[in-house]
């Protein structure tokens, strides 16, 4: 039997694009086509303009973090700890929530520099993380 | 015209079941128990109950419950969304429904499994989220999966910023389980907690251990709101609603509203401060003791500042000097709070907010004029006042 993966996000209209854009390397950021507005996460509509139109920039994955945690317990399947969770405002100014690797619980503060990669789980999804900057990233 | 709710309505009664690790019987078997014992604290038929209000993730619908307990012919129902954000949520639409006439005795409820049936703690899963699951989803994926570490997020930004150190949790949590060691029915009744076992304590997520996240609990309670006047001619000494409202605010996420530019501070709970405060005509000062959503120790902590006990950042302090306490300026969840009490979902929050009121809490403060009493934090939530009639 495989070992069990993370929790997939079930794809819905509001947010397969954005998945399906992290399979192809990218960091989406979702931009109202009305008011050019950047949003994340993914929402139908602009709450700015209440436009339902929008397209997507990719983002440069440059980032800092503006908060953090690490997770001990308890542990799922899937998941590897302990568990960097960091809250990134990216260089385009939205914030995205994800997972810091390539550094110890001890390593993340807050302001740190990242950059964004897409990590690949062994059975292929894939996702976009964060390391420190001083690391490389997409 | 609009109607004002201040004053109209009391809870004339409450009604809980004994709260364990494994009842051994279903919820629906769990909330008949607790109406049923409300009923009986009031003094109230319960054949006279013509309104239900409980939680939408309640597994007992309002009917079972009625038809089970053998309630009265019914003309208002109502389930309120966002879990532990829900409790005070409950209060407002009995408290609406009293007061247009929409029904006269209203019971609101929370009956849960908690630790042998679904464990919040275990988070989330395909039973819990509907609708919303795109919105968890984000959170899910990363490996955030439970309420600790959803709100570790925000804790730590407040904690990182205003220098509060595990020390000041400590306190929140030892203030809480001394108060239990006086209620026969919490579950750190005989069980004491001192600092040392605090900082020893298994590391949950950064920066919060065990002793910071709230009990699960199989267990029910009940609450009966009716009219001031009606109230009068119970059993019991009425809790006045002086103020209640629920409050949600812009940018708001369930749990995980980490998108917008400030996280050192509660805006819903401030929105709450603001309409409750203004319904009641009272301010901080006039509160006397409360009883804070406390699923994790922040929560307290960053409450005291949206309730306007503190000036921001200043709590930290206001806990150290012990003010949380019997003596202290304002006692909080006397009966041991969701920390060491029982995580009925903020109901039992509000039943000791009553008991402060009539004067029967197994750690009654010298005054208690008027009691706060708030539901979940980081959610769509509310406050509600009670008040001496
Ligand atoms: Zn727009």
């Amino acid at each position: 039997m495989p070992k069990p993966g993370r929790i997939k996000p079930p794809m819905g209209h509001d947010n397969a694009w954005w998945w399906e854009q992290a399979a192809q390397g990218v960091v989406a950021i979702q931009r109202c086509t009305q008011c050019q507005t950047l949003r994340h996460p993914p929402r139908p509509m602009c709450s700015e303009c209440r436009s339902l139109e929008w397209d997507f920039v990719a983002s440069s994955g440059k980032g800092t973090v503006t908060s953090y945690t690490t997770l001990y317990y308890p542990q799922f399947p899937g998941y590897e700890y302990p568990l960097n969770i960091v809250l990134v405002d990216l260089e385009e100014g939205t914030r995205v929530t994800s997972c810091l690797t390539g550094c110890t619980p001890e390593e993340v503060d807050f302001g740190m520099a990242v950059t964004a990669y897409i990590h690949e789980d062994e059975d292929g999804f894939k996702i976009p993380m964060f390391r420190p900057a001083a690391k490389g990233g997409i | 015209m609009a109607v004002s709710m201040k004053n109209q309505a009391a809870v004339a009664g409450i009604g809980t079941t004994k709260y364990t690790k494994n009842s051994g019987v279903s919820e629906l078997a769990l909330a008949c128990e607790a109406v049923r014992n409300c009923c009986d604290d009031a003094g109230l038929d319960p054949a006279e109950v013509d309104g239900l209000v409980t939680y939408t993730m309640e597994t007992s619908d309002e009917i079972e419950v009625a038809r089970a307990v053998g309630l009265g012919d019914l003309t208002m129902w109502a389930k309120i969304n966002y879990g532990g954000g829900a409790a005070v949520g409950l209060i407002q639409q009995a408290v609406m429904a009293v007061t247009s006439g929409a029904a006269k005795n209203v019971i609101v409820w929370r009956a849960m499994n908690g630790r042998s049936g679904q464990r919040m703690g275990q988070g989330v899963s395909g039973n819990i989220i509907s609708s919303d699951l795109i919105h968890w989803s984000w959170y899910m994926a990363y490996g955030m999966l439970t309420p600790v570490s959803w709100v570790a997020m925000i804790a730590n930004t407040y904690m990182h910023k205003y220098g509060v150190t595990r020390e000041h949790l400590a306190e929140v949590a030892i203030a809480q389980r001394t108060f239990a060691l006086n209620n026969p029915n919490a579950a750190g009744y005989g069980r004491p907690l001192t600092i040392e076992e605090y900082m020893a304590a298994k590391r949950i997520t950064e920066r919060l251990c065990i002793y910071d996240c709230c009990q699960e609990t199989d267990g029910a309670c009940a609450l009966l709101i009716t009219s001031t006047e009606r109230a009068r001619d119970l059993r019991q000494k009425p809790a006045v609603i002086r103020g209640v409202t629920q409050a949600s605010t812009r940018g708001q996420e369930q749990m995980t509203s980490f998108y917008r530019e400030e996280l050192d501070s509660l805006p819903e709970m401030e929105l709450a401060a603001r309409r409750v405060y203004a319904m009641s005509g009272l301010g901080p000062k006039d509160i006397d003791a409360a009883c804070l959503y406390d699923a994790f120790s922040t929560e307290i902590v960053m409450q005291l500042e949206s309730f306007g006990f503190c000036e921001r950042g200043e709590a930290k302090d206001f806990v150290a000097d012990g003010n949380l306490r019997i003596d202290g300026r304002l006692p909080n969840n006397t009966h041991g709070g969701l920390l060491s009490e029982a995580y009925i979902h903020g109901v039992n929050n509000i039943a000791e907010g009553v008991r402060l009121i009539r004067g029967t809490s197994c750690n009654q403060p010298r005054r208690a004029e008027h009691v706060l009493v708030s539901s979940g934090v980081g959610v769509p939530t509310g406050a509600v006042i009670f008040g001496r009639d």
